[in-house]
């Protein structure tokens, strides 16, 4: 549990010195409890007062770094259950996973290294390799770490519970800081010290449930390992969610440190089946999710559902103002404009394509507001619609001066015409009528 | 010491609503679907109750729009313009659970298909199938009224759905609902508070709580997913927390995944269209399950397929 102000107060010296700065030990207390003040401030606080200070002020769920480099993958530090509660910070990591038996290691690797896409002008790849030592071979395992090394920078997981087998693998790869998988109450210790040995994160893995993971996790941090990643282990879905959620809230409404790490998670079945549970870790709580294959047609929705998620619900995304081309445009083309919400933009990119009618739309600059609320707020008015008119360079591109306005906002069209000289069309009050009525407006 | 799992203790209970009347209750159908009934969020059975695995219906229509997306086309080319037919084939060869039909044939502005037309089909929609219904209008207010009086009185004594109810045209479509016994879905454009208000608009009208299924819409995966997501999550919350105007069953479809190109449109770079389209489906359905979502409507067989099978994983692997 958080420490409350009173908690705080029992530690302090109380003899209201005014020394930093409160005039007394309880209005510092509360400064303390608010994280708007620092134990540092008070010269006379015991040394134990301020370990517990510090630990507790320590995030619920510890940031992990994986891998170095710019390819390098931070985890963990979330605050919330629910994204409106504030926002999800980062994004659950995408492992594939590589066999040291398997023949194909690097054509499959490269392939993952192939596959890159741009949405939203977002850059979207996978993120991880997980080489599992399927052999129990340590000659076979470094060599298959070389060979994915050998082939992309990205963090890799490395997948034993040998620890003979794990140190030769880390020889082909510790600089990087791989996360050692995994630490099991069989050998952790030696597994804590090859941890130590290369600074590297290590996952703690234990099945029979949550009790015994966190007496698990406790044994590692113990023998001195700091940047530990749970795994819940494999168990049936309906399972792994509870506990899931339960080690999140743990970690976030408890304060219950042994908890209070990210978790890996193995995604078990095939094609869409795996991509349906790495969907599930996606929105409930994994930081990492494991998967056997990376087919691009169930790659490109998961990192599309990532996007979505981890998306600030305080900061609407935004499309870049300017001109939009939908479904091939010449100059006699109807053209249209709208807001840069994201959302908007694809409402209504969408259903200008269904119609597949020619066309161009206008982005205008509404700070992330749709058309309703830009309006409201001033923020889509007859000026800035103008300005975007004079500034995109709409004129050159066609070979007339008719412009379509979302008939929400039909009020401005008055304006709008006599300062851009531009004719304007009331379109649909709703985007959804966008496909009849471009049919019917190029028709005519 | 014994780690003590933190379980939450919601005061609030969503209403369960039981669709469809078998013929020992005064109906026709062979089977019935019940949603909602929750004290826990979704799946999460072991603080509370999550009665009811989320049964998932298959949306048809009257008459298909000549740019309906192949992909959701090609698995009934051989029943889609009869509904009747399509139906069928979603129950018996691919589970439906329920029916949905749209209505847009009826709409003045497409086909402007008679009243009369539109019962023969509502008619042969019902001797088709046994399970139970749902009958959507066009969303032309003034035919929908004419349309959804006339399905309320083919329906007698059959408990189905209406739809959709909205802000600007929910009167009719609820006298229609109340004068059978049916129950009434209630549309919002993803805001809770406007979800709020049309229960609060519906219950003023006279409609019972109990009858009202909310339909707060889900935004299709790339498409503001995040938004229904989380209106969704905040609705289920508000309702266990005791706000007692939104504990009712949330119903969620998967349509706009179906007007969304990206999500079919043919491009290697992407991957196989078919399997895009239908794990696009299936991610959107799913999410909105985990959200809160106690039912769903789906169009095509396989992501329904995938969608039921991760939800049986769910619902039966932990205690409920």
């Amino acid at each position: 549990m958080a420490l409350t102000a009173l908690d705080i107060y029992k530690k302090l010296p109380q003899t209201n010195c005014g020394k930093c700065g409160f005039p007394t030990c309880l209005a510092f207390a509360m400064q303390l409890a608010n994280k708007k003040a620092s134990i540092d401030a008070c010269p006379d606080v015991s040394d134990e007062a301020k370990d517990l200070l510090e630990s507790s002020a320590a995030p619920p769920i510890k940031l992990v770094k994986v891998g170095s480099g710019d390819r390098e993958i931070e985890m963990g530090d979330e605050v919330v259950m629910h994204r409106h509660e504030k926002t999800f910070y980062h994004p659950v990591a995408y492992a594939l996973m590589v066999d040291d038996d398997s023949p194909d290691i690097e054509s499959k690797v490269q392939a993952t290294e192939e596959m890159k896409f741009e949405r939203v002008g977002q850059e979207m790849q996978l993120d991880m390799i997980a080489v599992r030592s399927k052999s129990d071979d340590p000659a076979k395992f470094s060599s298959a770490v070389s060979a994915v090394k050998g082939k992309t920078s990205v963090p890799l997981v490395l997948v034993s519970q040998n620890p003979a087998v794990m140190e030769e693998g880390l020889k082909a790869c510790a600089s990087h800081r791989p996360l050692i998988h995994a630490a099991t109450k069989d050998n952790y210790e030696k597994m804590a010290e090859l941890a130590k040995a290369n600074n590297c994160p290590l996952a703690v893995l234990e099945d029979s449930g949550l009790e015994e993971l966190a007496e698990l996790s406790k044994k590692v941090k113990e023998a001195g390992v700091e940047d530990i990643v749970l795994d819940l282990g494999k168990k049936p879905l309906g399972k792994l969610f509870q506990e899931l959620t339960l080690v999140r809230r743990l970690a976030i409404k408890k304060l219950f440190r042994p908890l209070g790490y990210p978790v890996i998670m193995f995604a078990g079945g095939e094609g869409a089946s795996e991509g349906l549970e790495v969907a599930i870790g996606t929105l409930k709580y994994a930081s990492i999710v494991v998967m056997k294959e990376a087919d691009r047609a169930i790659m490109y929705p998961l990192l599309t559902l990532r996007q979505n998620i981890y998306t600030d619900p305080q900061k609407p995304i935004q499309v870049k103002p300017g001109i939009y081309e939908l479904n091939g445009p010449a100059e006699d083309s109807p053209v249209m404009i709208t807001t840069n919400f994201s959302l908007t933009y694809f409402t209504v990119a969408g259903d200008i394509e269904t119609s597949k009618v020619p066309s161009y739309l206008l982005v205008a600059d509404s700070e992330g507001l749709s058309v309703m609320t830009a309006f409201a707020a001033d923020k889509f008015t007859a000026d800035s619609a103008t300005e975007l008119i004079e500034s995109c360079g709409i004129a050159d591109k066609v070979n007339h001066k008719k412009i379509i306005i979302p008939g929400q906002v039909a009020r401005m069209s008055g304006k709008l015409n006599e300062n851009s000289g531009w004719e304007v069309v009331v379109g649909p009050r709703d985007s959804s009528g966008l496909p009849k009525y471009l049919r019917e407006y190029a028709g005519a | 010491m014994a780690l003590e799992l933190p379980k939450e203790k919601w005061v609030g209970k969503i209403g369960q609503i039981v669709i469809g009347a078998l013929e020992s209750e005064g109906g026709t159908r062979t089977s019935k679907v019940a949603l909602g009934g929750a004290t826990s969020l979704p799946f999460l059975g072991f603080e509370g109750e999550y009665p009811n695995e989320p049964p998932i219906g298959m949306e048809i229509f009257d008459v298909v729009r000549e740019d309906y997306p192949e992909v959701a086309r090609k698995p009934f080319e051989d029943v889609i313009d009869d509904p009747g037919k399509w139906a069928k084939k979603c129950v018996e060869e691919y589970g439906a659970d329920m029916i949905c039909i749209r209505m847009i044939g009826t709409n003045p502005e497409e086909e402007n298909r008679s009243v009369e037309d539109a019962e023969q089909t509502i008619k042969e929609l019902k001797e088709a199938v046994g399970v139970p219904l749902l009958i959507y209008g066009s969303g032309d207010e003034e035919k929908d009224a004419k349309v959804l009086e006339m399905a309320s009185n083919v329906m007698a004594g059959e408990r189905c759905l209406l739809g959709l109810a909205e802000e600007a045209a929910y009167k009719s479509i609820s006298v229609a609902s109340m004068s059978n016994d049916h129950g009434i879905v209630a549309f919002s454009n993803l805001d809770i508070n406007l979800a709020k208000q049309m229960n609060i608009l519906l219950t003023d009208f006279g409609v019972k709580l109990e009858n009202i299924v909310m339909d707060p819409l889900q935004a299709g995966l790339g498409y503001g997913l995040e938004y229904s997501y989380s209106v969704i999550e905040r609705i289920r919350l508000a309702a266990l927390m005791g706000d007692k105007i939104l504990q009712v069953p949330i119903m969620c479809g998967t349509a706009r995944v179906w007007n969304a190109r990206e999500a079919f449109k043919e491009d290697a770079d992407t991957g196989d269209f078919t399997s895009r389209a239908v794990f696009w489906e299936a991610t959107t359905a799913l999410s909105a399950v985990l959200a809160g979502a106690d039912a769903l409507l789906m169009r095509h067989p396989d992501a329904v397929k995938h969608v039921k099978e991760s939800v049986k994983n769910l619902y039966g692997g932990g205690e409920q």
